[in-house]
């Protein structure tokens, strides 16, 4: 094996390299995205920057080192006749090699450590927001504002089992968006209910874990209107690739105006919950509720996917005592969250559903009073 | 049977005669070779396991949408996928190998002690059985990945305290065996042998034995709350108990940086084995390399909040931990200068081994570089679980620890064997795996960059391209090592003999006896001059 | 000590090694369903203990016979003192990792929790704590009753084994026999007072993150206690079939390592656990 070993089997690899390059083109009209996504705000474009400059340090360093040892495979093999110089010492150079990366190593770190600062500086905030992690939904309140919501993805299911076109922004959709205005400092405060979440928006350069049981602060300034997409970046259970974040970003007015429609729709809501609904509303309400809220653990049908998610077909629960079913809502149990971030029309609603619904058909009705006694008992 | 082997002890009666033959010459073991030689084939087993279980991800991924599998599954695949190959796989793999060349690098008779390396291996089978049987208990596997975090961990079903447990056991195995191979370093060597003398795979799994006596019992305290969390009530990761979900991230990391070290020291051992040889020149910077090793041990441990940047750390600890990590590529460095020195001026030839380790060199100091980019806090920020970090880490282990595995068998085949292996298909290996492996994961860092979150089964549009390259880079990736199965094979039942030097330049004590080993060796301690 | 064995002693095939894998699987296998209510486990659970019993006498037996049958030379009583030195850096570290979270939970994470006014109110950083969502008073275990009792039994069982050594050094068996004795004596009283302070305790393993550290942290030691104990025993039985002499004690010598090393953790114990 000592005579001559040749370096690569020629024949492999270009039939290899076709298959690569004919699989490219034959898709060459799609975006082939390769860096991060353009910053719109000054942190993130301070990381954009920062990216860039190590990226061109290291492609020097690999660009020198390499060539260094693709000339020596080249020239130094056996097969052309070079014989092996025995040498295995040199200090000088060792010593050069472990300084000179430590000082670029200190270049680095000094702008890396200028943007740290930068991004813990959580004070002069025009404006604070609670993001709360839930399994697999985002709640936004907007602190001293009373607008407080959730925001869950809308991609229809059809779309995500390939039953259906897959629209433009296929899983980056919520049916809630956090609205904040351009040009000020938002501070988000995070946490989470159930399990650790992760808040990112690419574009803004924030990606904290929300943590249950704790406060976590960060915060953005948006330069530039527009509509920004994120995801939950931690892993927090079955839907996890399921929980987008949207972030619109509007004018003052246009978010002042936003502000004004949503405290207007909480206060309708709450006079919703004071007046007397019939079976019929409740049933149509309640099964938006249902598909947007609990159809991703006990599913469209009622099913369920035991033993982790019981069925609510023919479940004691839904077809016993009526208190019963709302104390569960109300509280949670095992893995269920609380559901309290909900409305009473919408628990009112949803309970009904449940219980005249996915196979059941108990009869009776919740009205939202009924949640709002129970939920001021808790 | 307790006291047989005590009175029908004599000097000479640990020759082969006598010794059980069939199942339970692997049962009964003490001989390092053979077992050295289970090791390694488990490893190669779960390897093939875990790699049918990156199909199934990659199938899945193949095209936006969900078609074959449904999320928890899709996260079962990857929980399972990440800790089979890391404990199944890549640590037995290197546990194999110190079983076989330590004592023969050495001139040791065995390892020091040869009844608890067999229970080493043994232990691996009720951690295997427990982490597969999961799959089928109600609820399914572990489904919160490799990591197991609190509370998702918590909510999990009884797989959760099957995983648990068979990495409790694990553990047992690891200390134990590292226990032995340390000992056996510090105590075997062969008159004449100094410290500064040793092979550098020795010194590489010396420093890899400490890691693991030092890291894996604080796993076993992590595993113990988290088991103690589930079902006895304690809150230590609990905030309305005045725990805190981020203690356990702190205790993992604590044992898992160090882990990563484990992974990778043993492949730098084989790597600085194999260039030597086949550059025929002795390593440049031997001293250096040993310091650099011990540094990155030392470093190691205090590196390990940098997995938890995004957690929400305070300014001086996120400091801090950059810039200990940043640090630890120094000596990473020297190693790769050093492998570049040794080879510069040789007289090389490239046969299978020594391809593997080029494309190591290379290979890992790309998924060095973008550990790099990631030791930048701010950047960090950006690509914290996403596919970059999936395609650094991919680099590092894969064109890292497994490929540096990989290049070791084709090395120390003919050893074991007594046969070459066949060159020409071995050629094949290597380039078929190192051209789909990097299909395979050199577009994650765009995905990474572009914003892809990983631990997804289904992705927005905008990623559908580079996905479905890593999908067919994967498929080929996977393919490709059934041919390394069929080599091994061959090579095992025949092919041209093996000289006892087998290799021109190859150096050491290993080549000094026949090939295949003989049973026992270095009953009588070799001198070294 | 004899030196007619030349060579490194290697034992031959042994069945050991897959008891140990055997009763290992049936213990977690075991435990699993026993913590997930399957009726199977405990049986399992006692066929592992029952199986681990049998290994654990078994393979020391036959390591003592080699011992007492001079099969060890110098060389391999080195290779069990790097074993049991490496072995009881692994018992330091696994100790390590929970005063660890001791110190990260009192020092980072329950003022962290204090200052999430938004989510935590009325909760005040403080120790001990149950944490903000425990409300039940609870009474903390003080450093000067019991726990500093303990620690003087403890101490004295450290310098009885010494004494004990120093018998075994100079031959004289009498008070080999009474120092390890009284060794094993302290060690009983120590964790009979251990368990009479779990009982008297005014919280439990439940009561937010100092009852679980706390226990954690005790009942682990209590456990190598335990084990210590139990080896000592093993040796003082040793003792008295005659076995070691002043030169060729490496057993005694181990479990001597192993009980030094249980009262340094004990030490560390009364120091962040009942004291500061």
């Amino acid at each position: 094996m000592n005579k001559k070993a040749s370096f690569f089997p020629s024949k492999l690899l270009s039939a290899l390299l076709g298959t690569v390059l004919s699989m490219v083109m034959g898709s060459a009209q799609a975006a082939y995205e390769l860096n991060l996504k353009a910053p719109v705000t000054e942190i993130a474009g301070q990381i954009y920057n920062l990216h860039m400059l190590i990226v061109y340090v290291c492609l020097v360093i690999f660009v020198v080192v390499f060539s260094v040892m693709f000339y020596s495979i080249y020239k130094h093999r056996k097969s052309v006749g070079h014989k092996a110089v025995q040498f295995h010492e040199h200090h000088m150079l060792e010593v050069v090699w472990t300084i000179i990366p430590a000082l670029i190593l200190i270049a680095m770190a000094v702008p890396a450590t200028k943007t740290i600062f930068a991004m813990k500086d959580t004070t002069a905030a025009d404006m604070t927001v609670k993001v709360t992690g839930y399994q697999w939904k985002w709640e936004y309140d907007y602190l001293d504002k009373d607008v407080r919501f959730i925001s869950t993805l809308t991609t229809p299911q059809d779309q995500i089992d390939n039953k259906a076109e897959k629209g433009e922004n296929y899983l980056l959709e919520v049916d809630n968006p956090m609205v904040v205005p351009a040009g000020k400092k938002v501070r988000v405060v995070l946490t989470a209910q159930d399990v650790i979440h992760a808040w990112w928006v690419p574009e803004f350069g924030v990606k904290q874990d929300a943590i249950p049981g704790f406060i976590k602060e960060v915060w953005f300034k948006v330069d530039k209107e527009g509509t920004y997409r994120g995801q939950c970046a931690e892993l927090c259970g079955k839907a996890h690739g399921f929980m987008p974040i949207v972030v619109e970003a509007v004018s003052e007015d246009k978010y002042n105006e936003w502000i004004a429609s949503k405290q207007e729709a909480a206060k309708t809501a709450d006079a919703g919950s004071d007046k007397e609904w019939t079976k019929e509303d409740l049933m149509v309400a309640g099964k938006t509720v249902y598909e947007k809220n609990c159809a991703v653990c006990h599913q469209a049908s009622g099913a369920g996917l035991p033993p982790a998610f019981p069925a609510l077909t023919g479940s004691k629960v839904a077809t016993g005592a009526i208190e019963g079913h709302l104390d569960i809502i109300l509280k949670g149990k095992n893995v269920m969250p609380k559901w309290t971030m909900l409305s009473d029309v919408d628990i009112a609603a949803v309970t009904t559903y449940e219980r005249n619904a996915l196979g059941n058909a108990v009869g009776d009705v919740l009205q939202p009073a009924a949640v709002k006694a129970a939920r001021a008992k808790l | 049977m307790s006291t047989t082997s005590a009175t029908h002890h004599d000097d000479h009666a640990h020759d082969s005669h006598g010794h059980p033959t069939g199942i339970m010459r692997w049962v009964k073991s003490t001989n390092h070779k053979d077992i050295g030689t289970m090791y390694l084939w488990f490893s190669f087993t779960m390897f093939l396991f875990a790699g049918a279980m990156a199909m199934g991800i990659r199938a899945e991924l193949f095209q936006p949408g969900l078609q074959f599998i449904q999320p928890q599954t899709f996260n079962q695949l990857t929980t399972l996928h990440g800790l089979i190959m890391i404990f199944g796989a890549i640590m037995p793999a290197f546990v194999g190998f110190a079983n076989w060349q330590v004592p023969l690098m050495i001139g040791a008779p065995d390892m020091a002690f040869p009844r608890l390396n067999n229970m080493s291996f043994w232990l691996l089978i009720p951690a295997a059985i427990l982490l597969i049987a999961s799959i089928f208990v109600p609820g399914g596997a572990v489904a919160g990945g490799w990591t197991m975090y609190p509370p998702l961990s918590i909510q999990a079903g009884m797989s959760m305290d099957m995983s648990i447990f068979a990495l409790h056991i694990l553990g047992v195995s690891s200390i134990v065996g590292s226990i032995n191979i340390i000992t056996t370093i510090f105590n075997m060597r062969a008159p004449g042998m100094t410290l500064m003398k040793m092979p550098m795979f020795v010194w590489t799994w010396l420093i890899t034995a400490y890691l693991l006596i030092a890291a894996m019992p604080v796993l076993a305290g992590a595993l113990t709350m988290l088991i103690t969390d589930r079902h006895f009530g304690t809150h230590f990761f609990n905030a309305a108990g005045g725990g805190d979900p981020v203690l356990f991230q702190h205790v993992f990391w604590f044992f898992g940086h160090p882990e990563v070290y484990i992974m990778i020291l043993p492949a730098f051992g084989i790597l600085s084995t194999i260039i030597p040889t086949f550059a025929r020149k002795p390593l440049f910077g031997y001293a250096s390399m040993v310091y650099a090793t011990a540094a990155i041990a030392v470093l190691s441990f205090v590196v390990w909040a940098h997995h938890m940047f995004t957690t929400g750390m305070p300014v001086a600890g996120q400091l801090f931990f950059m810039y200990s990590t940043m640090l630890i590529s120094v000596p990473t460095g020297v190693k790769v200068f050093n492998w570049v020195a040794t080879m510069w001026q040789g007289s090389m030839t490239f046969e299978t081994p020594m391809l593997f380790s080029v494309a190591v060199v290379f290979l890992f100091t790309i998924g060095g570089f973008s550990g790099l980019v990631l030791a930048i806090l701010p950047v960090d920020i950006q690509l914290q679980d996403t596919y970059y970090v999936v395609a650094h880490f991919h680099y590092v282990l894969f064109s890292g620890a497994a490929m540096a595995i990989m290049g070791g068998v084709y090395y120390w085949l003919p050893k074991w064997t007594g046969h070459m292996y066949d060159e020409k298909l071995g050629k094949w290996h290597f380039w078929l795996t190192t051209i789909a492996f990097n299909v395979t994961f050199f577009p994650m860092h765009f995905t990474g960059l572009a914003g892809m979150p990983r631990r997804i089964p289904d992705y927005s549009q905008q990623f559908a391209e580079f996905n479905m390259i890593s999908s067919l880079g994967a498929f080929a990736l996977g393919l490709s090592q059934l041919l390394f199965l069929y080599v091994v094979i061959k090579c095992i039942r025949g092919g041209a003999k093996a000289t006892n030097q087998v290799w021109e330049g190859a150096e050491g004590l290993e080549w000094t006896v026949a090939s295949p080993a003989p049973f026992h060796t270095f009953e009588t301690p070799p001198q070294v001059k | 000590m004899s030196q007619n064995t030349k060579n490194y002693y290697l034992p031959g095939p042994s069945f050991w090694p897959l008891i140990a894998s055997i009763s290992l699987f049936l213990l977690a296998g075991g435990f699993t369903m026993v913590l997930n209510k399957i009726a199977m486990g405990t049986p399992l659970m006692i066929a592992g203990g029952v199986s681990l019993a049998y290994l654990l006498f078994g393979w020391f037996s036959e390591v003592i016979a080699e011992s007492v049958s001079k099969f060890y030379n110098k060389q391999v009583d080195l290779s069990f003192r790097w074993g049991m030195g490496w072995f009881i850096f692994s018992e330091v570290m696994f100790f390590f990792g929970f005063f660890g979270a001791l110190f990260y939970t009192r020092n980072v994470s329950v003022p962290w929790l204090a200052d999430a006014k938004l989510l935590w109110p009325n909760f005040v950083a403080g120790w001990p704590t149950s944490g903000p969502g425990i409300t039940e008073a609870f009474t903390a275990m003080g450093p000067w009753g019991l726990p500093a009792i303990n620690t003087l039994i403890l101490l004295t069982s450290g310098a009885t084994l010494t004494w004990a050594h120093w018998g075994l050094m100079k031959n004289k068996r009498t008070q080999l026999k009474i120092g390890l004795a009284l060794t094993i004596l302290l060690g009983a009283i120590f964790l009979y007072l251990q368990m009479h302070e779990y009982a008297e305790a005014g919280f439990t393993i439940k009561t937010g993150i100092y009852g679980a550290t706390f226990y954690m942290l005790t009942g682990f030691h209590g456990l190598h206690v335990t084990m210590g104990a139990i080896m000592l025993s093993i040796i003082l039985f040793r003792v008295m079939k005659g076995h070691f002499d002043s030169h060729d004690h490496f057993g005694f010598e181990a479990v001597a390592w192993y009980w030094h090393f249980v009262d340094v953790v004990w030490l560390f114990l009364f120091i962040f656990v009942y004291w500061l």
